[in-house]
């Protein structure tokens, strides 16, 4: 490290966090406007089924629809607690 | 050939009127004749950006709903020729902009003018969403901010989706992004998102850049679009925007914050 390296602030800067926090919300954003409109019914009825089992919490289930080719892919991301 | 251009954003108070109001008086000092219309009912400002508060005797809903013709509601401006300001109602009604009422004034508005620059309200409402629904381009209004730069990609989403474009197949509405209060001091010290940041986010074409000014507010105050203050960074910002959005090649400037030099960095100023 350099003499001047030291005196340096170590904290990100604030523009970078602004840019990572927007770069992941806005593609967030972007997959849900271009995600089928009953996504989110689907994910509800999901999330009931597996609340039946076990006790989770919306956000440990992720559901996900990809393009490839002409096949649309329907990925799911159950998170099961310990 | 008439085009319809949006200013939108979907955040409020980043500049939209501002810059309908200097894109407008742009576009026609340079001799195309052009109409600018509040869709902000209810919350109208455009009428006092542009110095004609006291002129206003109909309004966009009175032609709407046949109350006035167009000619009636129609303000020429005092300072150029080709200019004319079509101001907002101040009714509390929202519902007022219907799709067939907004489409036959537009229509009627494209058989004399080259440019109608419809300027929106905040947010996504009816006025908004009538606003973008029948532009062929869209200038998005964009501060150099979290939420501001989030709602654009927001915006940017209806477009391509809600236009009247959209829904009919049609070549998309051409999106342009204006980054507005731009700061380069706390751009370089790392403390305000950099053109290339928003850039990598939005990812459109690039406008125009303009700087964060006091002459914004001046302007402002006096009822003058502040691309007629020809001295200030802004309203030079602006007339370069109009340069690129008629098609010129024009470089972007004041990027770099001013290096003051060594009185004035002892004496302030």
């Amino acid at each position: 490290m350099s003499l001047f390296g030291r005196f340096k602030d170590t904290k990100p800067k604030s523009a970078r966090v602004a840019k990572e926090r927007l770069q992941i919300i806005v593609a967030h954003e972007r997959n849900r406007r271009s995600a089928p409109s009953y996504l989110s019914a689907l994910q509800n009825d999901i999330l009931a089924v597996v609340k039946k089992y076990v006790d989770i919490d919306a956000d440990q289930i992720h559901i996900h629809v990809s393009q490839k080719n002409n096949t649309s892919v329907l990925e799911m991301n159950v998170s099961l607690p310990e | 050939m008439s085009e319809i251009i949006v200013v939108t954003s979907g955040k409020g108070g980043v500049g939209k009127t501002t810059t309908s109001a200097s894109i407008g008086m742009g576009l026609a000092r340079a001799g195309h004749k052009t109409v600018i219309i509040d869709f902000d009912i209810g919350l109208r400002n455009l009428d006092l950006i542009m110095n004609c508060e006291r002129r206003v005797v109909f309004d966009f809903v009175n032609v709407i709903q046949g109350d006035a013709n167009l000619s009636q509601a129609l303000i020429k401006d005092k300072r150029c020729s080709d200019l004319f300001i079509l101001p907002a109602s101040q009714t509390k009604d929202k519902n007022a902009l219907t799709k067939e009422g907004v489409g036959d004034i537009l229509e009627e508005l494209t058989k004399d003018f080259e440019y109608i620059i419809c300027d929106s309200p905040a947010g996504i409402e009816q006025g908004a969403l009538m606003a973008l629904y029948f532009a062929d381009q869209a200038i998005v209004v964009t501060n150099p901010e979290v939420s501001s730069v989030r709602d654009s990609d927001r915006i940017l989403g209806i477009l391509q989706s809600k236009s009247r474009r959209a829904e009919l197949n049609m070549e998309p509405v051409k999106e342009h992004l204006l980054i507005t209060r731009y700061h380069a001091e706390r751009v370089e010290s790392g403390d305000m998102l950099s053109i290339d940041d928003i850039n990598d986010i939005l990812a459109i074409d690039l406008l125009g850049i303009i700087p964060e000014d006091t002459s914004v507010l001046t302007s402002s105050n006096e009822g003058n679009p502040v691309i007629m203050n020809e001295v200030s960074t802004a309203g030079q910002s602006y007339q370069d925007a109009v340069g690129r959005f008629l098609g010129q090649e024009i470089p972007h400037r004041f990027l770099d914050p001013e290096r003051k030099g060594i009185l004035k960095r002892m004496f302030g100023g």
